[in-house]
């Protein structure tokens, strides 16, 4: 370990002793899915809350971030959007072996900003006067491979594709639907939920059944094996308390 | 070369949206940059500033706004569909409107640098063989500004076949329609796909280097060509 980065331990471990007298308080640099961009705010307060660490968090889709930690980039730890990041990650020995588990999974819903635009039963995507259709690029995406599975597993793959429109991300995805771009969007529970309640629009959730869950695995990278704020994230992401706090953001715990 | 069909695609498409953006800007830059040469209005400041300003902004945020604009709720998109056009994003043609703004100041610069250096001179010379002011514009300016407008072109092109941003905001990676190179670049480092991104951007790479080159050919006696 460098000096720079011991002189930086102490430093923000001064910062944080004086804000929430917490002696041994440490910072860690986390890299999250865009998806769980909310939820991570909340888990990263309750951490600081509980035991004084801090993380400062860097958002981005699973195979930028995938991408910039295989080429040196800073992080502690790695919360994706999917289980075949962190376990490249592991076998690539950039990320502690044994430590990846699955901190969230991922449901699908079709939304649309228009309230009573989406039935609880999905045939709006049956309509004739449907619009752009908008999801996440499903090579790079997990909920964009989800939605593929959905129409797919409804028989409209042929019928919708001249009507969709992808998103680099879910983000960009939401976007679309958002400015009124898209009609309807395949896009996070996660996303248009808040407090439990949807935000505004209408939406429907497609049975679990049609499509492989979304699982999402958190991994520690070797980087921040010794960084306690790191490992204590990890740990207070298993907990029953954080399980239920994603929960209400739309998650299966 | 190892390109897949859809690199291709998207090379295919991206010629022709920078094609085209080139053509439009050629007719609406030209102009507009004599105006910003000759005129006394007030307004020439704020006029040029406003050209100027894609070359500072990111283009996301130039995305973004487009995105809002164009879209149902936008001023833009309503006007649009009032005129029985539909909405722009995700169509060719929201794309070549965004790449004109994009593009903009790659054509109105080099050309209003070229009519300033000429002065005032030969307009008069020519003024006192009465020719009439369009006379005087096709057969007196135009010519002594055609390296100006040659870099314009070129650099409108080149520039939109850069494009990225933009694409990628308003485009909604349509196969064919709206997934330009760059973004097909991007698809491909997402999807992990490396040695595929490589060869894409090397074509892009060295398609830069041409196009920079034929700039300083074309410029023999200009030291900054790409200015």
């Amino acid at each position: 370990m460098s000096l720079t980065r011991h002189c930086l331990y102490f430093l923000s471990g001064v910062l944080a002793s004086a804000v929430s007298s917490h002696a041994t308080a440490a910072q860690a640099q986390i890299a999250v899915a865009a998806n769980f961009a909310q939820p991570i705010k909340a888990v990263a307060e309750l951490l600081n809350k509980t035991t004084g660490h801090t993380v400062q968090i860097t958002l981005g889709s699973t195979g930028k971030l995938y991408a910039q930690i295989k080429n040196g980039a800073p992080f502690d730890a790695f919360l994706a959007a999917n289980t075949e990041a962190p376990e490249r990650l592991e076998n690539e020995g950039l990320a502690l072996p044994g430590s990846r588990f699955t901190y969230a999974t991922g449901k699908l819903v079709l939304w649309s900003s228009r309230p009573d635009r989406v039935d609880p039963s999905g045939a709006v995507l049956k309509r004739p006067d449907l619009g752009k259709v908008a999801y996440a690029n499903p090579k790079t995406a997990p909920y964009g491979a989800a939605a593929l599975q959905v129409m797919d597993a409804l028989g409209l793959s042929a019928t919708l594709a001249p009507s969709l429109v992808m998103g680099e991300s879910i983000g960009q995805a939401y976007t679309f639907v958002y400015s009124g771009n898209a009609d309807v969007g395949f896009v996070a529970l996660s996303q248009v939920l808040e407090g439990g309640r949807l935000k505004g629009g209408s939406m429907w959730q497609p049975p679990q059944n049609l499509y492989a869950p979304i699982k999402q695995d958190a991994v520690l990278l070797q980087r921040g094996s010794d960084n306690p704020a790191a490992v204590a994230l990890m740990k207070l992401l298993k907990s029953p308390e954080v399980q239920t706090l994603i929960g209400a953001y739309g998650y299966e715990p | 070369m190892g390109l897949t069909p859809s690199d291709l695609q998207a090379i295919g498409l991206t010629l022709q949206v920078a094609a085209l953006t080139t053509l439009i800007l050629l007719a609406i830059g030209v102009p507009l940059a004599w105006w910003l040469a000759r005129s006394r209005s007030i307004w020439r400041k704020p006029v040029g500033a406003l050209v100027a300003m894609p070359l500072v902004l990111p283009p996301s945020v130039i995305g973004f706004y487009l995105l809002v604009l164009m879209g149902p709720q936008g001023w833009v998109g309503q006007w649009t569909q009032a005129l029985g056009l539909g909405v722009l994003p995700f169509t060719f043609a929201g794309l070549v409107v965004g790449s004109v703004i994009y593009s903009l100041p790659f054509m109105v610069q080099p050309v209003l640098n070229a009519m300033q250096a000429m002065g005032n001179r030969p307009l008069e010379v020519a003024a006192t063989l009465r020719a009439s002011p369009l006379d005087r514009f096709v057969h007196v300016v135009l010519p002594l500004c055609k390296p100006g407008l040659i870099t314009g072109a070129i650099m409108s092109f080149a520039h939109t076949v850069g494009e990225f941003g933009v694409v990628l905001m308003v485009g909604g990676n349509i196969p064919g329609v709206t997934r330009m190179v760059s973004v097909q670049i991007y698809d491909h480092v997402e999807a992990l796909e490396y040695s595929d991104a490589h060869r894409l951007a090397a074509v892009m790479l060295g398609f830069s280097f041409v196009v920079l080159l034929a700039l300083q050919w074309m410029n023999p006696q200009r030291r900054r060509a790409t200015a």
